[in-house]
């Protein structure tokens, strides 16, 4: 017997791909799809597995095509709105197909945890009229992932593997194959045995190639949909009256919710979920009056399951998220789908009810609980880089009120009704604000008290340009877009020339801190380190920004605030676009040999460092406020142990009480 | 067989490294494991907890409220946040070693630590506590804690497999340079609740 591994399921994904003899890797990091490049990755030298980390999804997946063109066996990883980025060359890729094999690994977040959508990867596959697998397990995403490159190499057609956050990263023990199951360091090197590009019409796509090739591709679908009826990854169980429809995960709550009353069910779990298995449902369906479908996100089965019963007049009643059994969203879990079964057994009439577990307290019954959220790590420079912003804001907002100020009292001589003035003042705020468009990164977490410094977030890249609209239907406001340098390669480069085209008024404050800090730290374009970690061209931001015709280009290392300070106001002060590299260095990666510390004689209590800032290194007794909450004078702040030394606290100490330290670490 | 474990903390406490450790001893010992931890953006000082379902059937990761047969909190607060996944008569082990929360939201409870220690008591009878950071500290470094805290779980002895198996993993596991460390307090945590 093969010893088991503990793997995680992106592990056991990327184990897959190269037991399938995956020969292109690409992707660009993503929570909850990341580790499944990574992983690639550690293999990708011995395994001479060609990898990298794209500059975006769509350039991965392009990137992926070019290798699968030419007969490769190619994977490309990202989560679900990386998906949405690739879907313009992935909506013609279905039309075209691939040659050797192309596998695209989408991972779905329900709940969600990390994302800024709660799509659902099986819809886009129907959209999209690819197929499907839908993994529930780390096992059974290794052995989908192999299924998944099989299936594309004899169809000519991409593979989508979708997996949610609890598949992604739960991990689980898994048996492998021979070759999977070696070592990044001993495992022999995959031949490099296709036979490359070959010049053919099927590559370029034209309005007449569509033509041509979407029967084919309605037709794959019905031929997809027989196969899959037949494959082994959709199992039933169970011959009890009352059906159950799941996939993925919630296939799994499911059985654990029904454990000990299996007879009264009978449970279809399926595993390739699109096309639909109708030959395999229809069968499981035999003798079933009422079915209950369990799926997070999208009620994709269940609409299928309709279709079905619609086209095969089936006396079948259903119950699931649309007449409101099962709730439209958020993560399910063995609870919420027990609650669901429960109703749908009484709504039938069946007199025995499910056990439901006894908590020692209910959550219900918890005391009180501090908020815990995330927050940026203790010497992170974005914090340094968001309060510099929030000070020349402040001075901008100063300055133009004290202008304004004169003008209203003009005004005020020839107003009269007290309406009048509020809404002149209302006008003023807003007139005088500073607008702060954020992005997706850790600086994401900006937006959190008390820094508060993230207005507008949208999606990757989205900042500056929403900056852009903004600014034109705000002209008395300043504009700042925040975006970090991975994300700039990502999609910022585009809205940066639209900024310069069309001549907005904006501030564009890069946060350079020479990683993909979120996804877990990966390379990209701006450091001159590959996926591989051998060097290669570095790309340089404010260079970049200046050949896109930005005149005002300013790069800055973090190290005063002061300093951040200045230029920041210097940039929002010039008309047209403008710029500022900011130069700064990710704690979460790099080791810092300074401390600072607080002079007990110096400290008043006075925890303004502590509520500017809310670096998690600095705190008062009792949480910030002090005991109960409310102002407690007196109360001397500490520093803790996770500070990095930035000098961010010394810098806004009314009393200079914090000096740093240099430390032996 | 079925034994569900959750470890509750903050995030860099370690929750996810001790979780591996359990689920290796788990599969040493014939189990099927499954786990479900908080990774990326949350685990920036953040609340973070990791399920870890052991038995001789492959589950869902995630342990339904009312069925974890052990809570490890590595934090109180954090212990009492995830006590409703507990099952009545299920064992607590809480370190009490404080850690307020970074930054307060307006409209976020206060920060109550000996309060919620005594709620603990008042709801789990068998409830262990300690302050495992500051034994960990005097076996090396205060960031065994997590290590300490599996050293009692053993010594409890509610384990589905022995102190042995876990001692095993711990080894091959911990990079040579943190072995003694972690070892010396996994041990005395262990003696301490024995
Ligand atoms: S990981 Fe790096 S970028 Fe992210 S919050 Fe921490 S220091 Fe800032
Ligand atoms: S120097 Fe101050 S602001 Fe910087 S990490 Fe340390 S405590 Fe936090």
């Amino acid at each position: 017997m093969t010893e088991k591994k503990l793997l995680m399921g992106n592990e056991a994904i990327a184990l897959g791909a190269i037991e399938a003899g995956v020969q292109v890797a690409t992707g660009y990091p993503g929570t909850p799809s990341t580790e499944a490049l990574e992983t690639v990755i550690r293999y990708a030298e011995r395994g001479g597995i060609y990898t990298e980390w794209s500059s975006n999804e769509k350039v991965a997946l392009e990137t992926a095509v070019g290798a699968a063109y030419s007969g490769a066996k190619a994977l490309v990883t990202m989560k679900q709105v990386g998906l949405n980025v690739a879907s313009d060359p992935l909506m013609s890729l279905s039309y075209i197909g691939v040659k050797g094999a192309l596998v695209i690994l989408v991972a779905d977040d329900p709940g969600p945890h990390s994302s800024q959508t709660e799509q659902d990867t099986r819809a886009f596959g129907h959209f999209a009229n690819l197929p499907v697998l839908d993994p529930a397990t780390p096992q059974e995403a290794y052995e989908l992932t192999k299924l998944a490159f099989e299936l594309s190499h004899e169809y000519e057609i991409p593979v989508i593997l979708r997996t949610t956050t609890r598949v992604s990263h739960g991990s689980g023990d898994v048996e492998l194959g021979t070759k999977a199951e070696m070592e990044a360091g001993q495992i022999e090197p995959v031949a490099w045995d296709f036979e490359g590009f070959t010049k053919d019409r099927r590559w370029t796509i034209f309005p007449r190639l569509t033509a041509e090739r979407h029967p084919w591709l309605e037709g794959l679908q019905v031929q997809l949909s027989e196969r899959f009826s037949t494959l082994p990854y959709n199992t039933v169980s169970g011959k009890g009256k009352i059906g159950i429809l799941a996939s993925g995960v919630s296939a799994l709550y499911a059985k654990e919710a029904i454990r000990g009353f299996e007879e009264i069910f009978t449970l279809f779990r399926i595993g390739t979920v699109h096309p639909f298995p109708e030959k395999a449902a229809l069968d499981f369906l035999k003798g079933i009056e009422n079915l209950i479908v369990v799926e997070e996100l999208d009620p994709y089965l269940e609409e299928e399951v309709f279709k079905l019963i619609g086209k095969k007049h089936l006396a079948v009643d259903v119950y699931g998220k649309k007449n409101g059994y099962f709730p439209v969203s958020g993560e399910y879990s063995v609870g919420l789908v027990l609650d669901g079964i429960d109703k749908v057994l009484e709504a039938v009439g069946e007199p025995s009810r499910l056990p439901h577990a006894s908590p020692v307290v209910l959550r219900e019954e918890l005391p009180p609980l501090p908020i815990r959220a995330p927050t940026l790590c203790a010497g992170c420079m974005h914090r340094t880089v968001f309060y510099a912003f929030k000070r020349a804001a402040k001075q901008f907002r100063k300055e133009a009120q004290v202008g304004q100020k004169e003008q209203t009292e003009q005004a005020m001589q020839a107003t009269q009704t007290a309406q009048e003035e509020q809404a002149m003042q209302a006008v003023q705020t807003s007139q005088t604000d500073t607008i702060f468009s954020g992005d997706i990164g850790c600086y994401t977490l900006g937006n959190a008290h008390p820094l508060n410094m993230v207005d507008t977030c949208l999606c990757m890249g989205a900042g500056v340009s929403i900056a852009g609209g903004l600014s034109r239907t705000n002209p008395e406001a300043k504009h700042v877009a925040f975006i970090g340098d991975s994300t700039f390669f990502h999609s910022g480069i585009p809205a940066v020339v639209n900024a310069v085209y069309n001549e907005a008024d904006i501030t564009l404050a890069v946060l350079d801190n020479r990683t993909t800090a979120m996804t877990g730290h990966q390379p990209h374009p701006g450091i001159g380190v590959t996926a591989l970690g051998s060097s290669s061209k570095a790309i340089d931001i404010a260079n970049v920004v200046r050949s896109c015709g930005v005149e005002f280009v300013k790069t800055v290392e973090v190290e005063s605030l002061a300093e951040c300070v200045e230029a920041a106001k210097t940039a929002m002060e010039f008309k047209g676009p403008s710029a500022v590299v900011f130069k700064g260095k990710c704690v979460g990666i790099t080791k810092s040999d300074k401390h600072c510390v607080i002079d007990p004689e110096l400290c008043t209590g006075c925890g303004f460092c502590v509520k500017q800032l809310g670096c998690p290194a600095l705190a008062l007794p009792g949480g910030e406020g002090g005991e109960g909450g409310e102002e407690e004078e007196g109360e001397k702040a500490r520093i803790l142990d996770n500070c990095s030394g930035c000098g961010l606290c010394a810098e806004i100490c009314p009393s200079e009480a914090i000096k740093t330290e240099e430390v032996l670490k | 067989m079925k034994f569900d474990i959750l470890i509750a903390g903050v995030g860099g406490q370690g929750v996810v490294l001790a979780s591996r450790l359990l689920a290796l001893a788990a599969m040493k010992a014939g189990f099927h494991v499954s786990t479900a931890e908080t990774i990326g953006m949350s685990q920036r000082e953040g609340s973070v907890s990791s399920h870890i379902r052991i038995g001789d059937e492959v589950s869902g990761s995630l342990i339904p409220v009312g069925q974890a047969d052990l809570l490890l909190g590595l934090e109180p607060a954090e212990t009492v946040r995830n006590l409703a996944f507990l099952k009545k008569g299920g064992q607590v082990i809480v370190n009490t070693h404080e850690i307020p929360p970074a930054s307060k939201p307006p409209g976020s409870p206060a920060y109550d630590p000996e309060g919620l220690l005594s709620f603990l008591k008042a709801s789990c009878p068998g409830l262990l506590c300690l302050d495992f950071t500051k034994l960990a500290g005097e076996a090396g470094t205060p960031k065994a804690a997590n290590v300490a805290m599996l050293g009692a779980a053993a010594g409890t002895g509610v384990l589905p497999f022995s102190k042995e198996t876990l001692q095993k993993v711990l080894e091959a596991e911990i990079p040579e340079k943190y072995r003694a460390v972690n070892s010396t307090a996994f041990e005395s945590a262990m003696e301490r609740i024995s």
